[in-house]
């Protein structure tokens, strides 16, 4: 019991990490899950006597701490975790929203709803068995992602001695393998979720180990960026126009900023049309501010009465993106029915929603060795691949490497409304896309 | 990562937002997102809290301009007055539409049987459903959060639901980045969950930071309660207490708001919202462990009621 009361200006005050968690079905993910809501007194009592009485129902001996998290009657009878959950827990520093998600091969695309928003992404690996073909999986759908940092997690540490060779030579090879693939910040800890070393406590029998326990990695890992560094954009929403009384004239574009900063006297473009004007006002909800940043949502008013609408994007004049209707990008296809080339999709973009044709799916990438094999014709669930698609009209998008949020799309069945598959424009890797670069003459050749 | 850069260990960045304003964005998103995409939305609204800060939401999200949906309360017959009385201030206040579809009304004619034990929230899903069809709603605003229960923790912001209003978990769509997919056949909806990612503890944060007006019962105050499998219900007209049943005076709050029958409260002394806060901050038992009968029919009554087409 780790968390004392706060006051309510404190609780107030703290931010807000999201983050995600990737281990194979032995990794002790659940047992390492459980600790961290149990340490920051996170389960609750009548949570606490369910789980035992439900357990005791089934004829186990202790508490099983999986079916705090295993919310659905198919998964507390097959016992397996089938689809991402969001857990909830605070510390005095942080609040923290998790997604859990499951670790079966066959539930890559849950690994990848799970870090579509998470800042961080924790991969467990069992210490007795080191890096393995999961392992590699995991990291590769964190750098895929962009998940700007990763922290692997060496889990039963007390198993092997607690050894300092041993978690040595598995950070080192995992470090080396997510660094190729480009991943930003990876930090290694050696732990027992089990025995609780270095969980939220530091270990007694590690003190070779000088670096932080998982949670305190989890409350002091920088969570803002460095914005006036991103490209701003703001994909417009909705327009407000209240035509009252009060406020006749008032046309405002409201949204959530994408990426960077806005202030008021900027001059702007309007995407896809091109058309430019100046911000005169920004009011953020109810407030009227002369600056705002991602992820704020806002409206913002321009001094041209200009024709825009729910789908356009507000970029500064001088750093606009490249409008294109030709999408080259890795998608992870997250639908049963398979996406085929020439398939007529909708792209959704933003808040943009337009017709897509699928040209060409050059290749499909296998994750274990993060080989190719060319030409596939089609995605089915749990592929990843490259795609190349055609839409009907432009669409201002951004490399996903730039900016998560205007860098990415789905495809979606026009049919059934059924999300096809999750979009990343632009190069798949960063360390790849590099390493690339001097190629550039015939960057059309390179998929992964 | 090529243009995210990190801001330098122990400098201040002025970039940062606090868990509630990141929280806050992200609901106002999700309302912005259902107003540009669909055509009949409707809030569900029953004077708790959590519909209470869902329309605040709303309110500042489309400001200046009046908020674009309509109001939703499905009325089990059993409500407390206090918060009836609220609502319909609520609603006159701010200008809005309110339909009502009432529990009492399908009793009376039939359609609907009063149940062995005399609880009426499983009996709003049938008024709930045929509202949301005759007013050929196609987007409905939930104050659901995913820390409520094991069920609610799997749902998604937007939530598919088919033409008999089901829901199906293991059908739901994956839900990427901040693109929610509201697509839907004629004859579907989609179920809207704004303030999925906040806790209680966010709910009381948020509703004492932007002064947001409560019905009274939330407050600690003196009422006459009778206990009923160890929670404190409210005598009423709904049919507590039973003979062998005693009345008491005590001090008591309540952390739900529901059908009187199966709604218990808390004792308390926790007057104001920084009490209420404290006690929260400090309790040991989740608000619908602590208050609600209805959860605890079985292990998965709540996914089995979202099934049918509750919210």
């Amino acid at each position: 019991m780790t968390t004392p009361i706060l006051s309510a200006e404190r609780l107030a005050a703290t931010t807000l990490l999201r983050f995600a968690t990737a281990g194979s079905v032995d990794d002790g993910k659940s047992t390492l899950v459980g600790r961290l809501l149990h340490d920051s007194q996170s389960i609750l009592t009548d949570q606490l006597e369910a789980v035992e009485q439900a357990s005791l129902n089934r004829g186990q001996d202790a508490p099983d701490l999986a079916l705090l998290t295993d919310g659905l009657r198919a998964e507390r009878e097959q016992g397996i975790t089938i689809d991402v959950a969001y857990r909830y827990f605070a510390t005095a520093r942080r609040r923290f929203i998790l997604a859990d998600t499951p670790g079966h091969v066959q539930y890559t695309r849950n690994m990848v709803t799970g870090a579509s928003t998470a800042e961080l992404a924790v991969v467990l690996v069992d210490a007795r068995n080191g890096v393995v073909e999961q392992t590699r999986r995991h990291a590769a759908v964190a750098a895929l992602l962009r998940v700007p940092h990763v922290v692997l997690a060496v889990n039963k540490m007390d198993l092997v001695d607690y050894a300092e060779p041993v978690f040595a030579a598995i950070a080192e090879e995992f470090t080396a393998y997510a660094a190729s693939l480009g991943v930003p910040e990876i930090t290694a800890i050696p732990i027992s979720a089990l025995a609780g070393d270095n969980v939220v406590e530091p270990s007694a029998h590690m003190d070779w180990y000088g670096g932080p326990t998982v949670l305190e990695h989890l409350e002091t890992v920088p969570v803002s960026h460095d914005l006036t560094a991103c490209h701003a954009r703001f994909p417009v929403q909705y327009v407000i126009r209240p035509q009252t009384a009060e406020h006749p004239d008032y046309r405002g574009y409201a949204g959530q900023i994408a990426a960077g900063v806005f202030r008021v006297g900027e001059p702007v473009s309007v995407l896809p049309s091109g058309r430019t004007s100046t911000i005169t006002g920004i009011d953020a909800l109810g407030e009227s501010v002369e600056t705002a940043w991602a992820p704020q949502s806002v409206t913002i008013r321009l001094a041209d009465d200009i024709d825009i609408s729910r789908g356009d994007l507000i970029a500064p004049a001088d750093d606009a993106p490249a409008v294109t209707r030709d999408v080259e990008a890795t998608v992870c296809h997250v639908a049963d029915q398979p996406l085929s080339v020439g398939q007529r999709v909708l792209l959704k973009h933003t808040t943009r929603t337009v017709k897509a044709i699928v040209k060409d799916i050059p290749s499909r990438l296998t994750l274990d060795d993060l080989s190719q094999h060319p030409a596939p014709g089609q995605l089915v669930a749990n592929d990843i691949g490259r795609v190349v698609v055609r839409t009907a009209e432009p669409l201002a998008l951004d490399a996903y490497a730039d900016s998560r949020r205007t860098g990415s799309f789905l495809l979606i069945d026009p049919a059934d409304g059924t999300t096809l598959s999750a979009g990343m424009a632009g190069a798949s890797f960063a360390a790849v896309a590099e390493a690339a670069a001097p190629a550039a003459d015939d960057d059309a050749e390179w998929d992964f | 990562m090529s243009t995210v850069a990190t801001v330098p260990e122990g400098t201040v960045n002025p970039y940062t937002l606090s868990h509630l304003d990141s929280l806050e964005s992200e609901a106002v998103h999700i309302f912005r997102e259902v107003a540009g995409e669909f055509e009949r939305p409707v809030i569900l609204f029953s004077g708790g809290k959590d519909s209470i800060v869902m329309l605040h939401l709303a309110l500042k999200a489309f400001a200046p301009a009046p908020v674009p949906f309509t109001l939703l309360h499905v009325d089990t017959g059993h409500n407390f007055p206090e918060v009836l009385e609220y609502r319909d201030r609520t609603v006159k206040k701010h200008g809005l539409r309110l339909h009502v579809a009432s529990v009492q009304e399908y009793i009376d004619a039939g359609k609907l049987r009063e149940r062995p034990d005399g609880t009426r929230n499983p009996l709003q899903t049938v008024p709930l459903t045929e509202a949301i069809q005759q007013h050929r709603f196609d987007a409905v605003f939930g104050g659901g959060r995913r820390d409520e229960e094991k069920a609610r923790a799997k749902e998604r912001v937007f939530s598919l639901r088919d033409e008999f209003s089901q829901w199906d978990p293991r059908r739901q769509r994956p839900e990427l980045w901040q693109l929610y997919n509201g697509r839907h056949a004629p004859g579907e909806h989609v179920r809207v969950f704004p303030i999925s990612n906040w806790t209680e503890l966010d709910v009381w944060q948020y509703i004492e930071r932007e002064s947001i007006e409560l019905p009274e019962i939330y407050f600690a105050h003196e009422r006459e309660v009778f206990n009923r499998g160890g929670m404190w219900l409210t005598a009423g007209h709904w049919g507590g207490p039973k003979e062998h049943e005693a009345t008491e005076t005590r001090l008591v709050r309540y952390r739900t708001v529901g059908d009187m029958s199966c709604t218990g409260a808390v004792d308390s002394d926790a007057t104001t919202l920084d009490a209420v806060i404290t006690e929260i901050a400090a309790s040991r038992l989740t608000e619908r462990g602590a208050t609600r009968a209805d959860d605890k029919m079985s292990e998965a009554a709540m996914e089995d009621r979202k099934r049918e087409g509750y919210f």
